[in-house]
């Protein structure tokens, strides 16, 4: 069990989402970064798609009420077991009683704690992602005591780390496909998308980031049809809104462009006021 | 009838095919019987549909996007599946007073029509769901009448009720739970239309219909003490066509 003391900006359980449930209106869900999750995970062991705690920015206060271990990867926000400075990407032994909490964010946006066996949460439709009016609760908040899976010890495990290459984190290059309706833009306005530079609006989160530049627009939207985490949609105002994991299953908009699956990962590691860039083959 | 379908990747491991840019109830048929088809499929990780388009996800693309196309194809090409799924057209009881219809008056103002007809005109016609987006259990719904048509509020508002009927340009929904919106919200339903402890979160299926039926606010009130207490039933009866 960990007792929630604080719950930080925004944290929630999430593993790999749902599937199969998408003609309900069920949001994909999911953790936003799927490389950053999976290293936490493979760290201790555990299947790379095991539930683990999504920390975004600023990092919750947690106490452990039993004893497991824990590795935390993505961004790097000043992580601290009572109080001293740990690592990220190690296995860290924690005892009955011990409290993690967090300091500056240093590297990154999103910080991923894995538990060895994994979180033990609600899981409503095959999945243990955290969505509202799908599971009882749609984020981590204070007080609350969440289940993770009982502890057994490895020896093998005692001093793993992993030598992470985090340079992803600070890369502002997203590799895209041509989207469904790219080929309908005009050679200035593809030119545009591909060769300049972007800033992430302060509308950003689990569901879409908004891009602060206009692109001069003639599309008309499209017939309602699919979209999915990574499309990017060119809306009748001209700003360019990037879907993330908890988007909705339909959309009205041309869908420009599409990011690659370790493209949507580099994204959730950005913020408000971050540069990225289209990086594409496909002129 | 068969149409000439466009196949386009759409990301690493998916493919969207399309249909001629039209919505229409022939359309919507094909897609649902290509759909069953897939759904049938083991290599097939996942397919969803909308009104004239299909999302697959495949287990495994390492052959690449042109045989993954030729592989579709010929799923196409096979015989029909019969479809074991009977249709089924709801009755659902909707609200119209203004306590809940809060731009009935405006509406019908603006469409030059009296609050009666717009209700009238609103609950004649059985409804097509084409397919559920937007939100949970939010149904994609066609044929409404076109004097009904009505543009989006210039503004979204913050909150609409659970359960709000409304109008928003030539398309007609019911909010199946509280969300920000910006449709003309007409009346008001006490049916759940998603429901996560259901065994289906959904009783409707794209390929029902949906038909609409006045009622008072007390019958309204009742209805939604006993969809609350889990023992209303819908109406509904199968279509034959």
């Amino acid at each position: 069990m960990i007792k929630v003391l604080n719950a930080g900006l925004y944290t929630t359980i999430q593993d790999f989402g749902r599937f199969g449930v998408q003609n309900y209106g069920i949001p994909y869900s999911g953790v936003m970064d799927k490389q950053s999750a999976s290293f936490s995970n493979a760290i201790l062991g555990n299947s790379l798609d095991l539930p683990v705690m999504e920390i975004t920015m600023l990092g919750p206060k947690l106490q452990f009420e039993t004893k497991t271990r824990i590795c935390i990867s993505g961004a790097n926000i000043s992580p601290k077991l009572n109080n001293k400075i740990i690592s990220n990407n190690k296995s860290i032994l924690v005892e009955a009683g011990d409290v993690l909490s967090f300091g500056k964010l240093k590297k990154g946006f999103r910080a991923y704690l894995s538990v060895q066996g994994g979180f033990k949460t609600e899981n409503v439709l095959k999945s243990y992602s955290m969505y509202q009016n799908i599971t009882l609760k749609s984020s981590v908040e204070k007080g609350d005591v969440l289940k993770i899976a009982s502890f057994k010890d490895s020896v093998m495990l005692a001093n793993a780390s992993i030598k992470v290459a985090d340079t992803y984190l600070e890369t502002n290059k997203l590799e895209v496909a041509k989207g469904p309706e790219f080929d309908q833009l005009s050679e200035d306005q593809k030119k545009y998308l591909l060769s300049n530079t972007f800033s992430i609006s302060k509308d950003n989160n689990r569901m879409a980031y908004q891009l602060n530049e206009v692109l001069e627009n003639t599309l008309k939207p499209i017939i309602t049809s699919l979209v999915k985490p990574g499309t990017v949609q060119l809306t009748p105002s001209g700003k360019l809104i990037v879907l993330m994991r908890d988007c909705q299953t339909t959309g009205g908009y041309p869908r420009v462009l599409q990011l690659s699956e370790s493209s949507i990962n580099i994204l959730s590691q950005k913020y408000t006021g971050q540069i990225i860039t289209f990086k594409t083959n496909i002129l | 009838m068969t149409y000439q379908l466009k196949y386009k990747p759409f990301g690493e491991q998916s493919v969207l095919i399309e249909w001629p840019q039209i919505i229409s109830k022939e359309i919507l048929k094909d897609v649902l019987s290509f759909k069953a088809k897939l759904e049938a499929e083991k290599r097939i990780h996942d397919v969803n549909h909308a009104y004239n388009s299909l999302l697959v996800s495949f287990n495994d693309f390492t052959n690449g996007l042109e045989s993954k196309i030729n592989e579709l194809e010929a799923i196409y090409n096979t015989a029909h599946i019969v479809n074991k799924y009977a249709f089924k057209r709801w009755r659902i009881p909707v609200c119209y007073d203004t306590h809940f219809g809060i731009d009935l008056h405006e509406l019908a103002l603006t469409n030059n029509l009296s609050v009666d007809e717009v209700i009238r005109r609103h609950s004649t016609i059985s409804y097509t769901v084409y397919f559920i987006g937007f939100l949970p259990g939010f149904l994609y719904l066609g044929g409404l009448d076109k004097t009904l048509y009505t543009p989006r509020k210039a503004s979204p508002r913050l909150k609409i009720e659970k359960g709000a009927v409304a109008i928003g340009g030539g398309q007609t929904g019911i909010y199946p739970s509280e969300s920000p919106g910006g449709w003309n919200i007409i009346g008001n339903s006490p049916i759940n239309f998603f429901d996560i402890k259901a065994q289906t979160p959904c009783f409707a299926n794209a390929g029902d219909e949906i038909q609409f039926y006045q009622v008072s606010k007390e019958i309204h009130s009742n209805i939604k003490t006993l969809v609350e207490a889990g023992v209303y039933q819908i109406e509904s009866e199968v279509i034959n066509d």
